[in-house]
């Protein structure tokens, strides 16, 4: 079969069309990942997926599957620099797990856990970001906002709202909301809108069920994410994945 | 009768066909009428354009020059280059700050003027420079700073100010084939058009176009002199200029583009604008001949905010090359030879001149580096196959229309073809640019430019490379050390930390935030360099560099973040003394600085006595 490589020594095999990172989490290997979700085109922004294909770094949400390449994934060198990610993203915003009704179903922080994420490590950034509580059904919480476009992809893609998009640049890179007042209630979204449940951390949320499932219980807390990759596995038909 | 802002917005509008591809003139032309883009005129723009509010909003965000609030009827912005640093501009800054009872970065109480500081504006051999509600003023003094504030409080308007003070120097100090090329308008193109025989040049508008050049004689003529001359990019990434249009002349589709990125945001360049200054007639011909060999129709220029005032001149050599017959339809009389060359503004963001960023920009939206695979060869503009060069690679192209590539290649050395422009600034007498062969030493530059007493030279900008001087024998050449054409010049008077700590500085100011290790790792080195700077740095701090720089150059999503870390590194390895010498004898120091935590207090209280200071408490 010539349509096989391997990630740590393990064969993988992989249709034509898929990514690495694809093809990896079809096989049950499992891949640290933010903006990456199965049902929209790959960003290639987190870079938490970032393996070495053939020796040299390479984002593999956005690498094509190849046949015969060599891919490390789960090695020392590159999961420091994935902890090193993480704490990059836990000092750019302001993230206090124990007070996150998003503990437990929190993709940041289970991959904190899985990654041996011990402290932020660096010095805080303390951004001020004001919350939006203006819509009577979802609150925003800027503060916990890692930048993925999940939302935004979804609102475009899924909802064909355009309810988010990104202003700023750089470290004033903010995500903002369809409305000349800058509220959400002002904008048409809706609790039923697949951008409403696509964030992976806890941004979206909906107001007055925080805590329907007690933190304990909660996704991340019966189990590693690192030991769910079927949660992740691509679920439309690879070759109409655009790479 | 006084036009309303809505008039005002109308035009604009109607002058860009309601096109949200041409966003950025939008903007640029709406604010230049309003003032600064609230949020009622980017409703008005989106509904107009038919795009998401949101999205509009995004593209205004992200680039320096647009503001989403008032910054005043005249915005002073001072070039922060390290150039500018060595020649005094902090302090003029501050000098003209108190002159308007302002802070840096905020608006006066009453509206009139803000001041603060933006990327190098590309005026290194004559600064400390500024730009004045985007004009650029270059040669700024304490005297000129006094004159500035005196017009500013008298609100004169910028029109009517001294026009010495825009003026712009060459200051060319050495020309070789570019710079001294006496060609006439027309005449690398008619050249160009010679390649080829009356018979097959029907055949050819017709091939070229479908897609199916490969066979045509005419175009694939030029092509093949542009392949023999191995013309490599101008740009800094060097790549080979013949493939380039090779393959975008072959991938698939009907409609094509030519860019020239004149986007020259790279701290310490300044070629370009002076090539756009004395051959912008060679520049557009370079364009012409791609898109004659290529098979394009239209062409962009995607020049820098900071050359603004180069945008009225660009446009009347386009007029008059139309007018010679050399753009528009049947270009010298040749059938189906179209083109047409517009020139689009940026508003300030360095990681334009990355030519996915540039494509994405040019197509209304925010800089972004676009993932690749695909390539703007294939998929560039509007998702069609792109050539994009650097403007000095444009003219060398024109170059090597007129004489042949066999001529072109027996310039400079054998792996580096050709001439290259260099933007000389810094610690030298004779500041300005100078063209060589390739294959010039570092130290035959410096002579030339009398430096005297060099330390160091920081070659192709920041994210080149900074050499010391057991090195200054090296070459300028691909194969030893490439550039995209700056040359900063270091004195031993000079403090290499400083110079590290103003380029990180620029890179987390320039960071697009695409991906998380250089939104979030510019920022982190400049922080550390901050932490060092200020005395409070270890050992640690160092180590903390190696390990941002090693995560930023694996994982960053394109060359701005695999570059940042370079002056930092080079310096740490070239002068790592001055590193050294500021650290505090520990290994380990709190990053929370408690004096300066006192800062605020301090600055409420009108007190700033020995004793409202803690470590004079110690």
């Amino acid at each position: 079969m010539s349509n096989v490589f391997t990630i740590d020594g393990q064969e993988i095999p992989f249709e034509p069309g898929q990514s690495v990172m694809q093809a990896a989490l079809t096989a049950g290997v499992f891949v640290p990942h933010l903006c990456y979700h199965p049902e929209f085109r790959p960003h290639g922004s987190c870079k938490l997926c970032t393996m070495k294909v053939n020796g040299r770094p390479a984002t593999s949400c956005t690498t094509p599957a190849a046949a015969g390449m060599e891919v490390e994934n789960n090695t020392t060198e590159i999961n420091d620099k994935r902890r090193m990610l993480i704490q990059m993203l836990l000092v750019e915003g302001n993230h206090f797990c124990p007070s996150c009704e998003k503990s437990g179903n929190c993709k940041l922080q289970a991959l904190g856990y899985a990654l041996g994420v011990m402290s932020p490590h660096f010095t805080e950034f303390f951004p001020d970001r004001p919350v939006d509580f203006s819509h009577p059904e979802m609150l925003l919480d800027f503060n916990r906002c890692i930048l993925c476009e999940l939302c935004i992809r979804a609102s475009a893609e899924v909802d064909k709202k355009n309810v988010f998009a990104l202003s700023g640049r750089g470290l004033k890179k903010h995500l903002i909301v369809n409305a000349e007042s800058g509220r959400l209630a002002d904008t048409d979204f809706a609790v039923t809108d697949k951008a409403a449940e696509v964030c992976p951390v806890g941004v979206i949320l909906r107001k007055r069920h925080g805590f329907a499932v007690p933190i304990g219980q909660r996704t991340y807390d019966l189990k590693p994410i690192n030991e769910q990759v079927e949660r992740f596995k691509p679920v439309t038909p690879a070759t109409k994945e655009k790479v | 009768m006084p036009k309303s802002p809505e008039n005002l917005l109308n035009n604009v509008l109607d002058r860009y066909e309601r096109n949200g591809n041409r966003l950025m003139q939008i903007l640029r032309e709406t604010q230049e009428a309003l003032g600064w883009l609230s949020p009622e005129t980017i409703t008005a723009i989106a509904k107009s354009i038919g795009w998401p509010r949101a999205k509009v909003e995004g593209t205004a965000g992200f680039y320096s020059f647009f503001h989403n609030q008032p910054m005043g009827r005249y915005r002073v912005l001072w070039s922060d280059n390290i150039t500018d640093r060595m020649l005094g501009n902090i302090n003029l800054m501050q000098a003209m700050c108190e002159k308007l009872w302002l802070e840096p970065g905020r608006v006066s109480e009453d509206g009139l003027v803000s001041v603060d500081t933006t990327s190098c504006t590309g005026m290194c051999d004559q600064g400390p420079a500024v730009l004045v509600n985007y004009r650029a003023v270059t040669r700024m003094t304490q005297e000129r700073v006094t004159q500035m504030a005196e017009l500013i409080q008298k609100q004169i308007p910028v029109a009517e100010w001294p026009t010495d003070w825009f003026r712009v120097d060459d200051n060319v100090r050495r020309g070789d084939i570019l710079l001294n090329n006496a060609m006439r308008p027309g005449e690398a193109l008619k050249a160009a058009l010679a390649r080829e025989t009356e018979q097959e040049s029907a055949a050819n508008a017709r091939s070229w176009r479908e897609g199916v050049g490969a066979a045509a004689h005419g175009p694939s003529a030029v092509l093949e002199e542009i392949k023999k001359s191995n013309l490599r990019g101008r740009g800094g990434a060097g790549f080979t200029t013949g493939i380039k249009w090779e393959a975008c002349r072959h991938a698939p589709g009907d409609e094509r583009y030519v860019v020239c990125n004149a986007d020259e945001g790279e701290p310490g360049t300044f070629k370009d604008r002076v090539l756009l200054t004395r051959q912008a007639h060679l520049v557009f011909e370079g364009m012409t001949v791609a898109a004659y060999s290529v098979g394009a129709k239209k062409g962009y220029v995607y020049l820098r905010g900071e050359y603004r005032y180069l945008l009225d001149p660009l446009k009347s050599v386009l007029t008059a090359r139309h007018d010679a017959g050399l753009l528009g339809a049947n270009i010298l009389g040749r059938r189906g030879f179209d083109f047409d060359i517009e020139v689009h503004l940026g508003a300030g963001a360095y990681v334009c001149g990355e030519e996915s960023a540039l494509i994405e920009s040019l197509e209304g939206k925010r800089g972004i580096p676009r993932n690749r695979p695909p390539y703007p060869v294939t998929a560039g503009f509007l998702g069609k196959p792109t050539v994009v060069n650097n403007v000095e690679t444009f003219a060398a192209a024109a170059l090597i229309a007129a004489k042949g590539g066999d001529w072109y290649r027996g310039i400079g050395t054998t792996k580096s073809a050709g001439t290259k422009l260099l933007s000389v600034s810094g610690d030298v007498e004779r500041p300005g640019i100078y063209e060589y062969p390739f294959g010039v030493t570092v130290a035959e530059v410096l002579a030339d430019a009398r430096a005297t007493e060099t330390q160091a030279v920081q070659i192709s900008g920041p994210s080149g490379i900074c050499v010391a001087d057991n090195e200054f024998g090296r070459r300028i050449a691909f194969e030893d050390i490439p550039t995209a054409g700056a040359f900063m010049v270091f004195d031993r008077s000079r403090d290499m930390f400083e110079v590290a700590r103003n380029f990180a500085q620029f890179f987390a100011h320039e960071s697009c935030g695409f991906c998380t290790p250089c939104r979030v790792g510019t920022t982190l080195l400049k922080n550390l360099m901050n932490k060092i700077g200020d005395g409070h740095g270890t050992q640690v701090d160092i180590n903390e560099i190696y390990q941002v720089s090693r995560v930023m150059q694996t994982a960053a999503h394109c060359g701005l973040g695999h570059t940042a870390p370079h002056p930092l590194l080079d310096t740490l390895e070239k002068f790592r003394p001055a590193y050294e010498r500021r650290l505090k004898n520990l290994t380990f120091q709190p990053a929370f600085d408690l004096d300066g935590a006192l800062a605020q207090a301090r600055q409420m209280t009108g007190r700033d006595d020995l004793a409202a200071h803690l470590e004079n408490a110690e």
